[in-house]
This record gives structure tokens, C-alpha cells and sequence, in this order.
């Protein structure tokens, strides 16, 4: 799992400050799981002095991996946190092999690929890359981030009080795009700046097989915006189907109820759809 | 490779007196416009080629051009930079060596770059490309610029939202050179962190396919209901456009090596307005330090040009209610390009001008060129090329004869007021 804080991390479902690492690390290794710390923000002159510290409490607690986008904290890491795995996420602009490779001899062992690729790029960047590789299957996207505090600025245009002013996510804010009024975009504010995040979620639980085969190491479910319950449900869905790839990949057959019984708890503004996995892009 | 991290190392103390004039880079969408970049002052220019920048639709540089690019430039001491900002796919990569080796050949000084697979790809194969770190990495601190430095990079092109006392301490802290952008349009999302157009219209932003849709109108809905009533302006992303005009000490003696205009997009008109006020800004400032004064000509000139209202963006404050455009873009002031001088008789007091966009007798004009040369007059006298009477210059690169009232020189540039 992927835990931190936002002062280090974007976009966490809630905040894991540092003094609780060691816990939250026990907890999970007694159950077998392992514990990634999110250290992916794009960091200011004025932050850095606390990475040093915080890279420490991470290698104290025995985490697991530390994801990193900003090449600050692969600088910090090298010296404070030497024992720890690094994981590279640059989010959207993690976008080929040869990129992830640059990464991967400075020490990353895992590359975060951008949920904008398709299957046969995620497959050819898999079998160049020779380091494991980490896909998005589940949940809301990240589709625009800024340092500006877009809700903010706009609600002081129109004048308004600042109590709509809600930081923190899942506080009900969408944007609407003035010729697609069916879409509903998320969008908050909190201390990182302002996030859009998708108008429907991926899902790609019918893909698995075909992701497994294309090498692929991590399947990431984003739990962001939603629900402890449909989290939960979520998961027990692609562990199901995981283990059941793992068991005897020729005896595999996708069980349509662990579908339905995601589109169950599924918002119905929100279509679950297969992302970028089957698309063209233009330029 | 080396591994120094300087956590602890002090700042440079005192005040910075700063020796170097720093560069100013500028866009050039064509071959055209690099000559009119170059001819109004730029020290550099900035283009793209047929592949791998982040501006599928501008009028990309053939290698024939860019080599006429590097010829051109040459003759004023300038050089040519090539942009090639794209996260690359894939698909994208098989060719990006051959390319850059062309870039090579053509006499190219420097590649802007991003993705680490084009800057790693260049250092190996073109080693004498200069590989310059792109904004589109968001580099905003002194360890992420020491670390580009450490790969060999030379210079790095800092995030927009780097504010003016960050920079400082990068200067400070690192040694090497540091390009920031000082005028034109900005992405209000952190550069290269932005998939909008990939999900609106399966147009991939990172490639060149941006279809900007930060800037269209959006409904803001707190739960289930629009915050926006009768009157109000709808939510957008959209930033107001960057201009630094003001704070030229500032940026010189924050040390800044690169001073980037963008716009690879815009006209003659504007690259060749916007480089002249700041090269002559530039220039008074490091003549005399103590007695420089922002000319108030320099902020007009540039308002002539100006597509969207201007703030400093990220340098002083975060940009908030003022810095956005929420009404209805209005160009800041009335005038438009009409024509250039191709030429100029001492004799008559005639210039002949290739039109832009139509003029006729009676309308009020201005004639400009480098260093701040600068004429208003009425058009008074005006004729075809066989010297015949015209009531209207109608036709696009039609050339006809002005009678001007000052002296003015081939590649000056005529502008109308509305």
C-alpha cells in the first residue's frame, strides 16, 4: 500500500504523519503487505531541509519503497535513506522506456507509467525498461494539477464567502465543462494546489490477463474520492482475479460478479471505462 | 557521476554584482520570424523542428531552414535553439537520434529538452548540442537544479512557478546557468502536469496536441449546484499572460543567465515588439545600474502587442483573483500590424512597404525599429509601385510606396492605430 502526508506526498486519501510510520509499517507487514511512501510533490527551496529527516523516520520505520518524482528527493534519498527502494512516478510525464531506464540507473527500481498509455506501449516500455513496472487500474485520475489556487481565486472574483472555500479533497466541488454537461469533474484545493481529477474512473479488472501478460509488476487502485466500502469491495475484486490468474492462468475465467459487484457501489455520474488502455492519441 | 549534496552548504554572502549580460531568447515560429527575432535584438531564438516539440501546429523549421536560421543568426552573433519539449512515447523514440544529429549538423547551439530519454539521447550522440533542461520538467529548487547539473546539463529552464527570491537562492547555491521565462502566455497548471486535452479530445498535451482547455468556460458545482448566478463570469483556468517588463533589475541581479519570451506562435509583429523593449531594457540597465528608470514608452509598446491583460506571475505572489481571466479577453490596446519597410529613398522621403493588413490615407500609424527607433505620423501620401495615387492598400504582401515624415530603415515595422 501507499501511504503519506501531503506535505510530502499529492493527492493521499488522508494523512499518515511520520511518527506514525512505524506503526503503520508493523501493521502491515504482519499481514504480509508491503508499505510504499509517497514522497512524489515537486518540491520548494524552502522544503527540502525537511527531507533528510522525514527519509530517516521512513528507513527507521522499514518502508518499503519510497515513490519520488522530484529528482530533490532521489538526491536526499541516496544519502539519508540508502537502504530503501526508490520508485519513480512523474505522474503523466512518465511516458516510455527510455525515460524509466534514465531513472532506473539512478536507482529506481520500479517505474510509475502514466495512465495515458496505451496497452501496447505499456507492454513495449515493459520489455525495455528491465525494471518492474507500476499501472493504474482502478479509480480517478489526476488530470491537471497547479501551485495556483484555482477555487480560491475565482470564488474571491465572484465576490463570494470564503467558507465555500473548502480545502481538502472530496468536498463536493466539480467543474463542468460548458459543452459537456454530463461530465463531472472533481476539483480541490489543499496546501499541494489544486487538482482535477477525472470525470469517470478506470477500470481494467477485465484487462488483468492481458496486463500480466504484458509484464506489468504493480496494479495500483486509487482510492481517492471514494468510499471505505467501495474500496474494499475494489480490491477483494482484482485480488480475487489476481489469484485466480496466479492459481492456473489456463483455468482462468473472468467472474462477472466481481464486476457487478463494483458498478453496485459505482456512482452513476461516473462511468467505469477502460481509460487510455484501447485508444489513439493525436498530436 | 557524482553525488555531492551541499544540504549544509551557506549561501553566498553580500551584495551580487553582476558582470554578465544575461541573454534574451526569443520564440520564432518561421524562418521570417527568427530574422525579425534576431534583427530587433534577441541573443537567441528558439524554434522547433518537423519532430518531437510541443507545437504540432506551429510552422515547424525544415533542416534547410534551420541552417539558413544558423547562417542568419550568425551575422548578429546569435544562436538557434531547437525545442524538442515533448514527452516522447514509445513510437516516438526510434527516431529521436538520427534527429538530433541533424540538429547537430545544422549548426543547432542547443536542444530545450524534458524527457530524460531526448536529454540522455543527446548527450550520447550529439555532443556538441548543448542539452538544456525544459520548463516542461518543472524544476523549482536548488538540489533538482543541481541534480541536472550533476548529469551535465548546463542550463536549466526554471518551472513557472519558481517565485524571484527561489531563483535567488538557486543562483546562489548552484553553478549553473538558469534560463526563466519573463513574457508570454502561461500554462496555469504546473508545466507538463496537464492531460485535459488528451481527455477532452484525445489530443496528447505533452506531445504538442495541447487544445488549451484550461482556458475554456467552465461551471463551478459546490455538491449539487452552480455557484454561479445571473451575471457572474463562468470558472476557468485560464492565466492572465506573463510580462516582467517592470522588474528588470530585479531578474538581473537575481542572476538570471536566460531571459525567455515565449510565444513560437505569435507574429513578427509581436516577437519583433516584444524583443525590442526588452533589449532596450536590458541593455539601459546594465549601461547604468544606478541611473536605469523603466521607460514608460517600453510598457506602452508592449501593450501594443499584447494578446491578454499581463501579470508577474509566480515571481512576487501566487497569482490569484486578478491574475486569472475571467471576463471576456479584451485587447489591451487598439492597435494593429500593417506593414514592414522593405525599403527606404533618402531622396524622396519614400518608403516602400509590404502590407499586413489593410491601411489607407488618413489613418494614424507608427513606424518602429531596433533599439527603440520609433515615428508617428498620419498617412498622408500614398501610391502603387508605379507611383500612382491609392485610396487603399487592400491586398496581403501587396507592396506600395508611404511618404514618412522621419527616416526609417528596411525591416522596421508599421502599425496602425484602430
Amino acid at each position: 500500500m501507499l501511504i503519506g502526508e501531503s506535505r510530502f506526498g499529492m493527492r493521499q486519501p488522508g494523512d499518515i504523519l511520520s511518527g506514525d510510520l512505524k506503526s503503520a509499517v508493523l501493521i502491515a507487514h504482519r499481514l504480509g503487505a508491503k508499505v510504499y511512501v509517497n514522497m512524489n510533490k515537486l518540491f520548494r527551496n524552502d522544503e527540502l531541509a525537511a527531507l533528510p529527516e522525514y527519509l530517516i523516520s521512513i528507513t527507521e520505520a522499514g518502508g518499503d519503497a519510497i515513490v519520488f518524482g522530484d529528482p530533490a528527493v532521489l538526491m536526499n534519498a541516496r544519502r539519508h535513506a540508502p537502504g530503501v527502494k526508490l520508485f519513480w512516478n512523474a505522474e503523466m510525464t512518465g511516458t516510455n522506456s527510455s525515460a524509466a531506464s534514465y531513472w532506473g540507473r539512478r536507482g529506481a527500481a520500479r517505474a510509475v507509467v502514466a495512465r495515458e498509455l496505451n496497452e501496447e506501449e505499456i507492454g513495449d516500455l515493459k520489455s525495455k525498461a528491465e525494471m518492474e513496472i507500476q499501472v493504474q487500474v482502478h479509480g480517478a485520475t489526476n488530470i491537471y494539477y497547479s501551485h495556483r489556487n484555482l477555487v480560491q481565486s475565482y470564488l474571491e472574483h465572484l465576490g463570494k464567502e470564503a467558507s465555500l472555500v473548502r480545502r481538502g479533497v472530496d468536498r463536493g466541488l466539480f467543474l463542468v465543462e460548458a459543452e459537456r454537461p454530463d461530465e463531472r469533474f472533481p476539483v480541490y484545493e489543499d496546501d499541494n494546489g489544486t487538482h482535477v481529477m477525472s470525470p469517470d474512473d478506470i477500470c481494467l479488472l477485465e484487462a488483468l490477463p492481458e496486463l500480466v501478460q504484458a509484464g506489468v509488476d504493480s496494479f495500483y487502485i486509487e482510492p481517492l474520492l471514494k468510499s471505505e466500502e467501495y474500496n474494499e469491495t475494489v480490491l477483494k475484486s482484482y485480488r480475487a482475479a489476481l489469484d485466480l490468474w496466479k492459481r492456473d492462468p489456463g483455468a482462468y475465467k473472468f467472474d462477472n460478479l466481481w464486476l457487478t459487484s463494483i458498478q453496485r457501489l459505482q456512482s452513476s455520474e461516473r462511468e467505469l471505462g477502460f481509460g487510455f488502455l484501447y485508444k489513439e492519441q493525436v498530436y | 557521476m557524482s553525488n555531492t549534496l551541499i544540504q549544509d552548504m551557506p549561501l553566498k554572502q553580500g551584495k551580487r554584482q553582476r558582470l554578465d549580460k544575461p541573454e534574451l531568447l526569443a520564440p520564432a515560429g518561421s524562418l521570417e520570424k527568427l530574422k525579425f527575432a534576431v534583427h530587433y535584438g534577441a541573443d537567441a531564438v528558439y524554434i522547433g523542428g518537423q519532430k518531437y516539440g510541443l507545437r504540432s501546429n506551429a510552422d515547424n523549421f525544415s533542416f534547410e531552414e534551420m541552417r539558413e536560421g544558423v547562417l542568419f543568426a550568425e551575422k548578429y552573433g546569435a544562436k538557434v535553439f531547437v525545442a524538442t519539449n515533448i514527452y516522447a512515447h514509445q513510437e516516438d523514440l526510434d527516431g529521436v537520434a538520427d534527429y538530433l544529429r541533424e540538429l547537430e549538423n545544422a549548426g543547432i547551439a542547443a536542444i530545450i529538452a524534458a524527457d530524460p530519454a531526448i536529454v540522455e539521447m543527446a548527450q550520447q550522440v550529439a555532443p556538441k548540442l548543448e542539452v538544456h533542461l525544459s520548463t516542461q520538467q518543472s524544476t523549482m529548487n536548488w538540489q533538482a537544479v543541481q541534480f541536472w547539473k550533476e548529469e551535465g546539463l548546463p542550463r536549466v529552464v526554471l518551472a513557472r512557478e519558481t517565485t524571484m527570491e527561489e531563483i535567488r537562492e538557486i543562483k546562489a547555491r548552484v553553478d549553473v546557468e538558469i534560463e526563466v521565462f519573463i513574457h508570454g502566455a502561461m500554462c496555469s497548471s504546473v508545466s507538463g502536469r496537464c492531460v485535459l486535452s488528451n481527455h477532452f479530445t484525445d489530443r496528447d498535451s505533452n506531445r504538442g496536441g495541447c487544445c488549451q482547455s484550461c482556458r475554456w468556460k467552465y461551471d463551478l458545482h459546490a455538491d449539487e449546484q452552480s455557484v454561479m448566478e445571473p451575471g457572474h463570469n463562468p470558472f476557468t483556468m485560464g492565466s492572465k499572460d506573463l510580462c516582467m517588463i517592470q522588474h528588470i533589475p530585479d531578474l538581473i541581479e537575481a542572476g538570471v543567465d536566460s531571459f525567455k519570451i515565449e510565444g513560437r506562435m505569435k507574429s513578427i509583429h509581436y516577437v519583433a515588439s516584444v524583443v525590442n523593449v526588452y533589449r532596450q531594457a536590458i541593455d539601459a540597465y546594465m549601461a547604468d545600474p544606478e541611473g536605469y528608470r523603466l521607460r514608460p514608452e517600453w510598457v506602452e509598446d508592449i501593450g501594443k502587442a499584447a494578446n491578454r491583460p499581463l501579470n508577474t506571475g509566480f515571481f512576487y505572489a501566487v497569482p490569484g483573483a486578478e491574475e486569472h481571466i475571467y471576463e471576456e479577453e479584451e485587447k489591451p490596446a487598439p492597435y494593429d500590424f500593417a506593414a514592414i519597410v522593405t525599403d527606404y529613398d533618402e531622396a524622396t522621403g519614400f518608403a516602400t512597404v509590404q502590407q499586413r493588413s489593410p491601411f489607407r490615407p488618413g489613418m494614424e500609424i507608427e513606424f518602429f525599429g531596433p533599439g527603440g527607433r520609433q515615428s508617428f505620423q498620419t498617412i498622408v501620401e500614398m501610391t502603387d509601385m508605379e507611383g500612382n495615387p491609392l485610396a487603399v492598400a487592400r491586398h496581403p504582401l501587396q507592396k506600395v510606396r508611404i511618404k514618412t515624415e522621419k527616416p526609417v530603415e528596411p525591416l522596421d515595422l508599421m502599425r496602425k492605430k484602430l
